[in-house]
């Protein structure tokens, strides 16, 4: 039972890592809370619902188109929204921005699909195995496995390639960056595209895995994930994973064996806890006060 | 009786060692100089005694109270004010708050105070809009009183800085490279209204700075850090005539 | 009162000046927190409901005088903005933001699951105390302290740290006690403009007062103009027209305002009176003059 319970956990804790994924490295290089990046994730599991059941493909086309299409939009955003903000404003109004194309893209994903939830037709013949000392589906081992696969990719693209250098480089001091000749222009958008097709991903998985998508699916996800990237300490690509996890293990057990009622709540009474103890977050650094 | 006592103090960031043992006395109305080399630990210093950083060790008494412990605030209310090498004003307040804002440690009227204007608010607040009045007058900066701080040239800001900090009335005035970025012209200005200000308010001013000629003028002490040591201390001449200092500090100049 | 009102204005501009009226008072709450003192606080509606569910049910289950349901609910958010003020001891940011939407998170789920205030259902049948007079009288008395306050020693000291905490501490200023006497005095009105509201709407439910409420306000601030009583007063009242003024393009008015909130950024950046200061304008025109002079005299 505890098993299968921190299985479930592990599951939603995945695809809350992977949405926390892109909240820490947009935060990382230009210090925005994005707040639409919940709605991306929700647009993720639209176009991936629209692919499999109106297009007809199968559902690893459907999981790379929507991943593509969304790197797309999170690019255009942040073309359209963020950057003519950039150097000229204060944080607070590019957070403003960012609340209004969320609100922008919450309607018009219920005014094309309409407010009713959605469920992705029987795209995976889901089986249960009894490992005897727990019972897990192929959907868990699915997820669980594909986002293992993302993250990896994730570590290796940012540790082995020049673009991966790039990024680093932006999140340490993105001023000396432009210096040293690095396009930041160009990282920016690269690093909401990446972002994007993670939350994308996320989305197509939790889509098929709770059977449930709708226009403001992204609105809690969105909080809970940065709640998570919060918690592993924002900014920090390892910090997001394990915050992801953490969270989603510790609201499944608090559901199965405290209280179901307060399921909502409980991830963030554990960020708070958290942060009043370690208030850089559990991965995040200290960043000494310069005089 | 020294005003301020610094004893063997170290401070050391993750391993590494900014300061190192400092031992330093400044007497009442002296105007003191520290000096060295960049990196040598002089801003280190003054954040140790306005209480930004804790001393890993060491212990520092301003007229006899141990304030090493202090938290900044505690420290400013007690009479020692402060400048920055890279200003910090706040910008988007007028040049009057922010002189008027200077006053804060030495005003008491609380929440209910100011939202009600009782008596005291108001007789402070009057008191207060004077002084700072004044000090703008005595640093050239009356005339723009009603801009932002943010808009004025850079040499009013470090002027306003001191502005500022006077307000606090301070009977210990720490100057972090008041004169930083400044031409020749300007920079013999500003030592001039140092000076004038020092004997008019009976202050003891500590100053850090690295051009050495310019501290040379109107210091009666010096002391030189160098790695985050002290390598020497002493009277201008003194100093000048040091092996050490030569060595270390001169050394590229000599 | 307001049946006599109605007799000169039509109910649905009257009911709209009652709604704008309260969300100034939330707004210039919120604006204490993070317009004057900068810190983001993305849970304003927290407060709000505590206010709103306090008064509601003090005066319903407990037939409390209004003014005094009215002062409890504002006393509890106050108290629960005391302690929310206290983390701000060690988080900075959007740390502090985190928390602040979690904190609002956890009280709307509170209430969710909080038998006297009926559960997901609400409250129902809250008697209408709140009228225009009352509300009109509330905003200009609270306009009138606050910008008293914000023109003072403590004032001053809350700008001071939204514009370098540093150099504030080096004036003197016990920042931590000032940032939680800032969430005190925001959250107080935010209760007060709670309590009002669940007095003139009738009933309330948990979900009135999600995320959307808080960053509906939170806006507000910012697009007025950070830390500005005009500004903040400009804003609310802009933002609660203008879902009204959008009901022309029906379903599209939450497509429109998003887009809007973007568009403004990008050109008032600021916020519409943000950098506006009354010293300024009347600068520009006496310059004006003087140079309309001189024009003429060659």
């Amino acid at each position: 039972m505890f098993l299968e319970q921190l299985l479930n956990g592990l599951t939603l804790g995945s695809t809350y890592a992977l949405i926390a994924l892109g909240y820490t490295m947009v935060y990382g290089i230009i210090q925005l809370i994005n707040f639409a990046h919940g709605e991306i994730y929700m647009i993720g599991a639209f176009v991936g619902l629209f692919m499999v059941s109106v297009l007809g493909t199968n559902i690893i086309v459907a999981m790379a188109g929507a991943m593509v299409f969304c790197m797309l939009v999170g690019m255009m955003i942040e073309r359209v929204a963020y950057r003519p903000l950039r150097g000229k404003s204060s944080r607070l109004s590019a957070l403003i921005s960012a609340i209004g194309v969320s609100i922008f893209l919450q309607t018009l994903l219920a005014l094309i699909a309409g407010i009713n939830t959605r469920s992705y037709p029987n795209v995976i013949n889901n089986r249960t195995f009894d490992l005897g000392f727990a019972e897990v589906s192929l959907l868990q081992i699915l997820i669980l496995g594909l986002s293992a696969l993302l993250m990896i990719g994730l570590q290796i693209m940012i540790h082995k390639t020049r673009i991966g250098k790039a990024m680093r480089a932006s999140s340490q001091d993105l001023d000396a960056s432009y210096l040293m000749g690095i396009n930041v222009n160009r990282v920016i958008s690269f690093t909401f595209a990446i972002g994007s097709a993670l939350a994308a991903a996320g989305g197509i998985m939790v889509g098929i895995y709770y059977n449930a998508v709708w226009p403001y699916m992204g609105m809690m996800a969105g909080l809970k994930a940065f709640a998570a990237a919060v918690l592993g300490g924002i900014g920090s690509i390892p910090g997001a994973m394990i915050g992801g996890l953490t969270l989603g293990v510790l609201e499944i057990m608090g559901v199965a064996y405290l209280t179901s009622s307060y399921k909502d709540a409980i991830a963030f009474g554990i960020l708070i806890l958290v942060l009043l103890i370690r208030p850089q977050g559990l991965l995040g650094q200290k960043v000494a006060k310069k005089v | 009786m020294p005003i301020l006592t610094l004893k063997g103090i170290s401070q050391e960031f993750g391993g590494l060692r900014a300061l190192d043992g400092v031992d330093l006395e400044v007497e009442e109305q002296q105007i003191y100089g520290i000096i060295g080399p960049n990196g040598a630990g002089k801003t280190t210093l003054f954040n140790l005694i306005t209480g930004i950083y804790e001393p890993t060790e060491g212990r520092i008494f301003f007229r006899g109270h141990d304030i090493s412990n202090a938290r900044a605030y505690q420290v400013a209310s007690m009479g020692i004010a402060r400048t920055f090498q890279n200003i910090r004003l706040f910008q988007k307040l007028s040049v009057l708050d922010n002189v008027r804002m200077g006053s804060y440690g030495v005003t008491r009227s609380g929440f209910w105070e100011c939202m009600l204007r009782l008596p005291r608010c108001r007789r402070e607040e009057k008191q207060v809009t004077q002084e700072a009045e004044e000090l703008l007058d005595k640093v050239g900066l009356l005339e723009k009183k009603m801009e932002y701080a943010v808009n004025l040239a850079y040499g009013e800001q470090r002027r306003l800085e001191i502005a500022r900090a006077l307000a606090l009335k301070p009977t210990l005035l720490l100057l972090d490279e008041p004169a930083a970025g400044m031409n020749a012209g300007e920079k013999a200005e500003l030592m001039e209204l140092i000076y004038h200000l020092q004997e008019q308010m009976k202050l003891t001013i500590l100053l850090v700075e690295h051009d050495m000629n310019l501290v040379m003028n109107i210091c009666e002490r010096i002391a030189v850090l160098d790695y985050g040591r002290k390598i020497a201390d002493g009277r201008p001449e003194e100093v000048k005539q040091d092996e050490r200092v030569i060595q270390s500090y001169l050394g590229v100049e000599a | 009162m307001d049946e006599l009102l109605t007799q000169y204005i039509d109910p649905y501009y009257l009911r709209l000046l009652i709604l704008i009226g309260i969300n100034i008072i939330l707004a210039l709450g919120l604006n204490i927190i993070t317009g004057v003192t900068g810190q983001l606080s993305m849970g304003h509606a927290g407060f709000m409901s505590l206010g709103a569910y306090t008064s509601a049910i003090l005066s319903m289950q407990f037939a409390c005088p209004f003014w005094l349901s009215l002062l409890a609910g504002a006393m509890v958010a106050a108290f629960f903005g005391f302690l929310i003020g206290i983390p701000t001891l060690r988080l900075e940011g959007d740390y502090l933001a985190m928390v602040t939407i979690g904190f609002a998170e956890i009280i709307r789920v509170f209430f969710l699951n909080f038998e006297p205030g009926g559960k997901a259902v609400g409250l129902a049948g809250i008697p209408q105390h709140t009228n225009f007079l009352m509300v009109f009288i509330l905003v200009v008395v609270i306009i009138f302290l606050n910008a008293r306050l914000l023109n003072s020693r403590v004032g001053r000291a809350w700008y001071a740290i939204r514009e370098n905490e540093i150099a504030a501490e080096a004036c003197g200023v016990d920042t931590t006690r000032l940032k939680v006497m800032a969430f005190t005095v925001g959250s107080f009105l935010g209760g007060l403009g709670g309590g009002l509201y669940a007095h003139y709407m009738f009933f309330i439910r948990p979900q009135d007062f999600g995320f959307m409420k808080s960053i509906e306000l939170l806006n507000m601030v910012v697009l007025g103009g950070m830390g500005s009583i005009p500004g903040t007063i400009i804003g609310a009242t802009v933002l609660t027209l203008a879902p009204e003024f959008l009901r022309i393009v029906a379903e599209y008015r939450l497509l429109f305002y998003g887009a809007l909130l973007v568009i403004l950024m990008i050109f008032r950046p600021n916020g519409l009176l943000g950098d506006v200061r009354v010293y300024d304008i009347r600068k520009r025109w006496f310059r004006k003059e003087v140079q309309g002079h001189a024009n003429i005299n060659s």
